[in-house]
């Protein structure tokens, strides 16, 4: 590859003006394990470009000048520089560049919504598919990986002698704990489970990130010196006053997630055989349920399963139920596939698989049998009315519309509440009054002194990149307050 | 990686261990649980901290072997260590200065009824403490049980020891003869024992608590697996309780959602080395 474009810059830009002319108007496909193989099984579903792929795809990239994508991403990558180099063939720089804004690439190249994000405003989308930006991102992280390159190649730093404390292991608080220990400060990492990577390792299943990436993440992390601490719980083990005073941390950082499961108020919902997503996930994810009795956590096998929801969790856990071996795997969505906020890729992949999928209804109630285990939802029609608040269309319930159907599952993905165990505890925090903290968006600096705050905690739950940026916004936020014990405005 | 520093046996598959671990040993009030998971591969389950020592950075775990994670525990010894203790989790048992307590266990639930006992009692109150088994070879931790209590009377189904009969009848003797009315009943053991307390006291107006063991994942409120009916709303036991006001507690339900796993147990216990018949929790 690399004696293709001879690595000299003339030369690329000789063979790009070349490419330009016979641009592919699609995506280079994404080559995928077959949907009836991997519908019952934890295989990765997508398995990544080639070399020879990946520089197709990234000829794809007119190098336009006004360069819009890099605003649709949220930790604003150089995209078509790090495109530029895959098409050189010079990976190895793709990656560098990538890796200085972005810690957890292979992570973001799998479940970013690319399509509302970098690859929507991307100029070769006005008339054609735009560029597979994450597919890219991806290739070039996992090559990396697999040839044993590092971010952090470069010398460590001088220890600058401050403690901090982050508090919750997920994107944002994994993103403020590595750039921390880049400028030399001494990190320390408090997780409630006892695995690191929130919903990384809990919620997004195996088929989709595989949990090795996570962890080669996390162990990047523990080489350059951050010191992880699982089972402890903020608020019980030490309370966020005892972080300060009682061991030493001069800054706090709160990543703890929206971690809330919410149920709706109809009947029926504590049946045996109702979850949510949380629970339903958990079990398989992170407690690895699908391999019982070899593990001992148990998970209800339905053979009909009813997944309530249209985001990125209702369609993990729609997946989920088939992999477990359901033989009819339904999502029930109140709204039509338009507004689903769920990645594209993993509603063409759920269809694929066989998932049946009702639009416009939405449950009343849950019926049981005399062993109070599911046996049926209770459902109405809707129709979409005017906008709601979040510019979507509501859904209306259409009188007398209700039906049936036959399930023993029933997992609800309708959304996600803030954990109350920290603010409990810590009593001068700001909330807002759906339990969120109140965080500056520029510096997640809280109106607690010390105490920084980002991700899903503050902003409900988004993405895994919005968690990461606001983790890297707070970092460099903190990193100013350590060097300035009294500021100002901070 | 939590040591197990001693282990002793207080009945047929109930065994009590010591264990290693400071911050919880010094955090921990009474009335918290830790959800404890063995090794790779293991279940969450959760149990009551029964005690703590927190200059020896240690807690005390009380175990009734039921099922394969708890009889896998039960089979450790000293030196072997746990892999993963997180808490203390849940909220303490409210404990107002001067009340007069009357403390039921069953089973079990004693382990559970006897830091709260001992806090009571710490801070001024009056015990009065029953405890109750189907034999005589299940009353656990009797004597540290009088040690806090004014009063102590044992009762077993078979009359092979103490009174013979069920807590419920010592607990009406014990209204009956009180002096002064107490302030509340503390009810630990089997879901049914819980709840015919509650059918005594409930026509009394004797306020009484509770502590609920539904199955639980995580522990910190991110599943909702813990999910129970209390007084017509949804509570979540690991973060909202254990403890409830027992008037209000939907028993039923609660009994029915611990079957959920009831094949899969089945399945998991015939596994275990030392398979005995599968017999359901406190
Ligand atoms: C099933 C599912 C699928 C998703 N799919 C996508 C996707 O495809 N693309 C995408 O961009 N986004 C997706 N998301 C959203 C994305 O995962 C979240 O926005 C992101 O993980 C938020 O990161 P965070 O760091 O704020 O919190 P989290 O990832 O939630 O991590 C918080 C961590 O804090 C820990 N914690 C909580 N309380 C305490 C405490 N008191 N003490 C110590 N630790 C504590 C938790 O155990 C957890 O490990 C998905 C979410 C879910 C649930
Ligand atoms: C707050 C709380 C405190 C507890 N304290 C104690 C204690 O101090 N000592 C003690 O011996 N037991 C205690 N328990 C009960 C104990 O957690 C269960 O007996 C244990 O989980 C059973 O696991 P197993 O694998 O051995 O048995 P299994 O075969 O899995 O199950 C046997 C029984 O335990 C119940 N159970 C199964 N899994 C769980 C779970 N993850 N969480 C809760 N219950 C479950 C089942 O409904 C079944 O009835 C407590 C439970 C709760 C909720
Ligand atoms: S991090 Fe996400 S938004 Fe940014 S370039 Fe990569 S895939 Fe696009
Ligand atoms: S907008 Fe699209 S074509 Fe233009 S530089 Fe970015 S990726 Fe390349
Ligand atoms: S155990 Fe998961 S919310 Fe209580």
């Amino acid at each position: 590859m690399r004696s293709a474009s001879g690595g000299g810059a003339v030369h690329a830009r000789v063979v790009r003006s070349m490419a330009k002319k016979i641009t592919q108007k699609t995506k280079t496909p994404m080559p995928c394990v077959d949907p009836a193989v991997r519908s019952r099984a934890f295989v990765e579903v997508a398995s990544g470009y080639t070399e020879e792929m990946a520089v197709a795809e990234a000829n794809r990239c007119i190098l336009c000048k006004n360069r819009p994508c890099i605003a649709g991403c949220p930790v604003e990558i150089d995209i078509p520089k790090f495109i530029q180099k895959v098409a050189e063939g010079d990976f190895e720089g793709a990656f560098q560049t990538l890796t200085e804004k972005n810690v957890l690439p292979a992570i973001c190249g799998r479940v970013c919504p690319q399509e509302d994000q970098c690859e929507k405003l991307c100029t070769l989308g006005v008339k054609f598919e735009p560029v597979a930006i994450g597919r890219l991102e991806r290739f070039v992280a996992d090559r990396a990986a697999a040839f044993g390159s590092q971010s952090d190649s470069g010398t460590s730093p001088q220890p600058t002698g401050h403690k901090v404390a982050v508090v919750g292991s997920g994107p944002a608080g994994l993103t403020v704990a590595a750039d921390l220990a880049k400028m030399g400060h001494s990190v320390t990492i408090f997780e409630a489970l006892h695995e690191a990577g929130g919903v990384l390792m809990y919620g997004i299943p195996e088929f989709r990130l595989p949990k090795e990436i996570v962890q080669r993440e996390i162990h990047g992390l523990e080489r350059i010196g951050v010191e992880l601490k699982v089972n402890h719980v903020i608020g019980r083990t030490f309370t966020v006053d005892d972080l300060f005073e009682e061991l030493g941390y001069e800054a706090v950082f709160i990543g703890t997630g929206a971690g809330l499961p919410h149920f709706p108020k109809i009947p029926g919902v504590n049946l045996i055989g109702v979850y949510s997503a949380n629970e339903y996930l958990t079990r398989s994810n992170l407690m690895k349920a699908y391999k019982f009795p070899e593990t001992d956590t148990p998970i209800v096998h339905g053979r009909r399963v009813a997944v309530i929801g249209g985001g990125n969790t209702a369609m993990d856990a729609v997946r989920t139920a088939l992999r477990l071996g359901a033989e009819h795997a339904y999502l029930v969505y109140r709204r039509t596939e338009h507004e689903m906020p769920a990645r594209l890729e993993e509603i063409e992949h759920a269809k694929e698989e066989g998932v049946e999928i009702s639009f416009l209804a939405a449950p009343v109630g849950i019926l049981g049998d005399d062993r109070k285990r599911v046996c049926a939802m209770r459902c109405i029609r809707m129709e979409l009315g005017e906008p709601d608040a979040s510019g979507r269309r509501s859904p209306v319930p259409q009188p007398g519309s209700e039906f049936e159907i036959d399930v023993d599952v029933v997992v609800f993905a309708v959304g996600q509440g803030a954990n109350p165990l920290i603010r409990s505890t810590t009593p001068d925090l700001h909330v807002n009054k759906w339990g969120n903290i109140c965080a500056d968006a520029a510096t997640g600096a809280t109106e607690k002194k010390g105490v920084f705050a980002g991700g899903d905690i503050v902003t409900g739950g988004a993405t895994v990149i919005s968690a990461m940026g606001a983790g890297r916004r707070a970092a460099r936020a903190i990193d100013v307050y350590l060097r300035n014990p009294l500021p100002d405005g901070v | 990686m939590h040591r197990i520093l001693s282990r002793e046996a207080l009945a047929p598959d109930v065994v009590r261990f010591w264990v290693d671990a400071p911050p919880i040993a010094r955090k921990r009030r009474p009335g918290q649980f830790v959800i404890v998971r063995l090794g790779e591969g293991g279940e969450r389950i959760p149990l009551t901290i029964a005690d703590a020592d927190p200059k020896r950075g240690a807690i005390a775990l009380v175990v009734q072997g039921v099922g394969k994670t708890t009889r896998d525990l039960n089979a450790m010894e000293p030196g072997d260590a746990i892999q993963d203790v997180a808490g203390p989790l849940g909220l303490p048992t409210k404990i107002e200065p001067g009340q007069r307590v009357c403390c039921v266990g069953g089973g079990i639930g004693t382990a559970v009824v006897l830091p709260i006992a001992r806090a009571v009692r710490e801070a001024g109150g009056h015990v009065v403490s029953i405890l109750g088994a189907r034999t005589r070879d299940l009353i656990i931790l009797e004597d540290d049980v009088r040690a806090v209590s004014h009063t102590c009377v044992v009762t077993t189904d078979d009359g092979s020891y103490g009174q013979k009969g069920l807590v419920t009848d010592a607990l009406r003797e014990a209204i009956a003869k009180a002096p002064e009315p107490f302030h509340e009943v503390v009810a630990i053991g089997p879901l049914p024992m819980m709840r015919a307390v509650c059918e005594l006291t409930r026509p009394l107006g004797l306020r009484t608590i509770v502590s609920l063991n539904p199955v639980m994942v995580d522990g910190t409120g991110m599943c909702g697996g813990c999910r129970v009916t209390v007084g017509g709303e949804q509570k979540f036991v690991c973060v909202d309780g254990p403890e409830f006001d027992g008037h209000q507690v939907d028993f039923g339900e609660l009994m029915a959602r611990l079957t959920a796993y009831k094949e899969q147990e089945a399945v998991a216990c015939a596994r275990h080395p030392v398979a005995g018949p599968f017999t359901p929790a406190w």
